[in-house]
């Protein structure tokens, strides 16, 4: 996968279910083309903690419907700015989804993960393994439609795009 | 094997019968984004090679989330915005021209039986004119105005079925609310919904745009209304699903016994007869946006405030949803009404909606509100608790100072 690490061995910040896009980041936030005024404010109204704590690498973990809410693609690139490397959740909300993927930020579903606070993930993004090594839990997560596959490979939908012109099945 | 409609749409976009769990790729009728997903999008059509939108005509940009600009970052992320549009030839909506979702349907961007795609997650409000109507994100929509297509995975479709009618006093949007606390915020995640029954077919264009809208805080791809009654200015062709269509889950309600409902912090499916939250003392109320501020929105406010002023320690603050919607407003005698009730004015569009600016909620306040979100911070302060109803229910409890079931000032 150009450009995206594809074994990830990181912290997890670990959040509930529902969390949408005005907790990932508020919409007077939004109207910007500056990713580091997004990072600084990811996740404020949730965790006012939390660009204080992420490191660069670190993994986001979170419960049913992730991303609801909005379209904003702002909230998986705030996310990405502020250092995530992945984000794993029993199941997300449809444009985020795209939306990260797009922007090359890897989304992973785990069913009925139960990865606590702070524990240690093994990632592997080709196989969609995830180790829990703190829980000594290993998961395997919802395979990705091919063409999100290809455009997750290529970076995202802009080399995906830049190289092939549209899109192909 | 019978289709529904969504099936129907998609099929007649990619060329070849498809169902539920099919990836294609689809053509799209036409395309849009607002000032919060567009400078994203340009920004994105450029980094991937774009020089010229598919189809100008087909493609809309529209500045209403934050209109007129708040701030000299705003105002260069507008202006950006306009040379983009100049430079490929296609309209921009103003400040003030009204919220992306009406300009479109307004202007005709939008018919029935078409593929529609919006960077904006309330683009499914295009369901009510049995269109497949679908909200992306910024660079999804630059690579649709570059390359005039989007690749969907058809989705599976749920059927509510609501029989009866609603009482007087009884609007779409409690109608919709009640739905919404039904099926959750996550129930219809990836699919789309079908509404169909006796209690959709007399409603107005505005009031089925009213109901799609909120397919989105069910988490929906999109929410089309049955046709059945749908009333247009130009003929069209409607698309009906057949009889053996699939559904992955169908409800059915008899609504004829709803009582007004409301949405209560912090989650649109936190909803409740009025009659639990009755007597909550609220600060601001807000009637506006793309779920409710349309004209008969407007006029049923008016009808409970002719000739009274809302409750003195409460302001109150009215967004048409167009800058028609608004000359229709002063023309009937409505916005009149509205004003010296003690209503304040603001631009048509976003508005307060977002949290941007034009009436943010201070600490501690309680709002009542006729949009479709009540998230935590929603609308700009995330110590404030939005409730959301009905613009009669807004319009009644800027009467009283507090949330109060409308009926009594309608019947
Ligand atoms: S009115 Fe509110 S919900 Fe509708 S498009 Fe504007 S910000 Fe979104």
């Amino acid at each position: 996968m150009s450009g995206i690490q594809t074994n990830i061995k990181a912290k997890a910040h670990v959040y509930g279910d529902h969390i949408d896009t005005d907790r990932i980041i508020p919409g007077k936030y939004t109207k910007t083309l500056d990713m580091s005024t997004l990072a600084n404010h990811v996740l404020e109204d949730l965790d006012p903690n939390f660009n204080k704590i992420v490191k660069q690498g670190d993994i986001l973990v979170a419960g049913i419907n992730f991303g609801c809410g909005s379209s904003r693609e702002q909230a998986p690139l705030a996310l990405k700015q502020a250092g995530v490397s992945v984000v794993i959740a029993q199941d997300f909300a449809r444009i985020f989804f795209r939306n990260a993927i797009n922007i090359g930020l890897p989304v992973l579903e785990l069913a009925n993960h139960k990865i606590d606070k702070g524990a240690e993930l093994d990632v592997d993004l080709k196989t969609g393994i995830v180790k829990d090594l703190t829980g000594g839990v290993t998961y395997t997560a919802t395979k990705l439609p091919d063409i999100m596959i290809n455009i997750l490979n290529e970076g995202g939908l802009v080399n995906y795009l830049t190289k092939n012109g549209s899109y192909s099945l | 094997m019978g289709q529904t409609i969504s099936e129907k749409i998609i099929s007649n976009h990619a060329g070849k019968k498809v169902y539920a769990g099919e990836l294609v790729i689809s053509d799209v009728d036409g395309c849009m984004a607002s000032d919060t997903t567009g400078p994203l999008t340009i920004k994105a059509f450029r980094e991937m090679g774009g020089k010229k939108v598919f189809n100008p005509k087909k493609c809309a940009l529209i500045i209403d989330h934050a209109a007129p600009s708040p701030n000299e970052r705003i105002a260069n992320l507008h202006k950006m915005m306009r040379d983009f549009a100049k430079e490929q030839g296609m309209r921009l909506f103003e400040i003030g021209e009204g919220i992306c979702h009406q300009v479109m349907v307004e202007n005709q961007y939008v018919k029935p039986g078409d593929i529609f795609i919006g960077a904006d997650s309330h683009t499914p409000t295009y369901g009510a004119l049995n269109a497949f109507a679908c909200g992306v994100g910024s660079t999804d929509l630059a690579a649709t105005m570059m390359t005039g297509k989007i690749w969907l995975k058809v989705p599976q479709t749920i059927k509510i079925n609501c029989s009866g009618k609603l009482q007087d006093g009884v609007t779409a949007k409690d109608l919709i609310l009640f739905l919404v606390g039904k099926v959750t915020v996550s129930g219809a995640t990836y699919q789309t919904i079908e509404f169909t029954g006796e209690a959709f077919e007399g409603m107005t264009l505005a009031s089925r745009m009213t109901i799609a809208n909120m397919s989105s805080e069910m988490g929906a791809k999109t929410g089309i209304v049955h046709p059945k009654g749908l009333k247009l200015d130009y003929d069209f062709e409607a698309i009906t699903p057949d009889d053996d269509a699939n559904y992955i889950k169908s409800f059915d309600f008899d609504v004829s016994g709803l009582e007004p409902q409301v949405s209560a912090p912090e989650s649109p499916d936190n909803v409740h007869n009025i009659s639990n939250y009755e007597g909550t003392k609220i600060n601001y109320a807000f009637i506006g946006t793309c779920c409710n501020g349309r004209l008969e929105d407007l006029d049923i406010a008016a009808e409970i405030l002719k000739g009274k002023k809302i409750h003195a320690d409460v302001r109150m603050v009215i967004a048409p949803a167009s800058q028609s919607v608004l000359l229709d407003a002063i023309s009937n005698g409505t916005m009149k009404t509205l004003i010296e009730a003690g209503a304040s004015l603001i631009t048509s569009g976003c508005g307060p909606c977002v949290g941007t600016h034009q009436g943010v909620p201070a600490d501690g306040e309680v709002v009542i509100s006729a949009a479709n979100r009540n998230f935590r911070g929603r609308m700009g302060n995330p110590n404030s608790n939005i409730y959301l109803g009905a613009p009669s229910t807004v319009a009644a409890s800027a009467l009283e100072g507090h949330i109060v079931n409308p009926k009594k000032y309608l019947l």
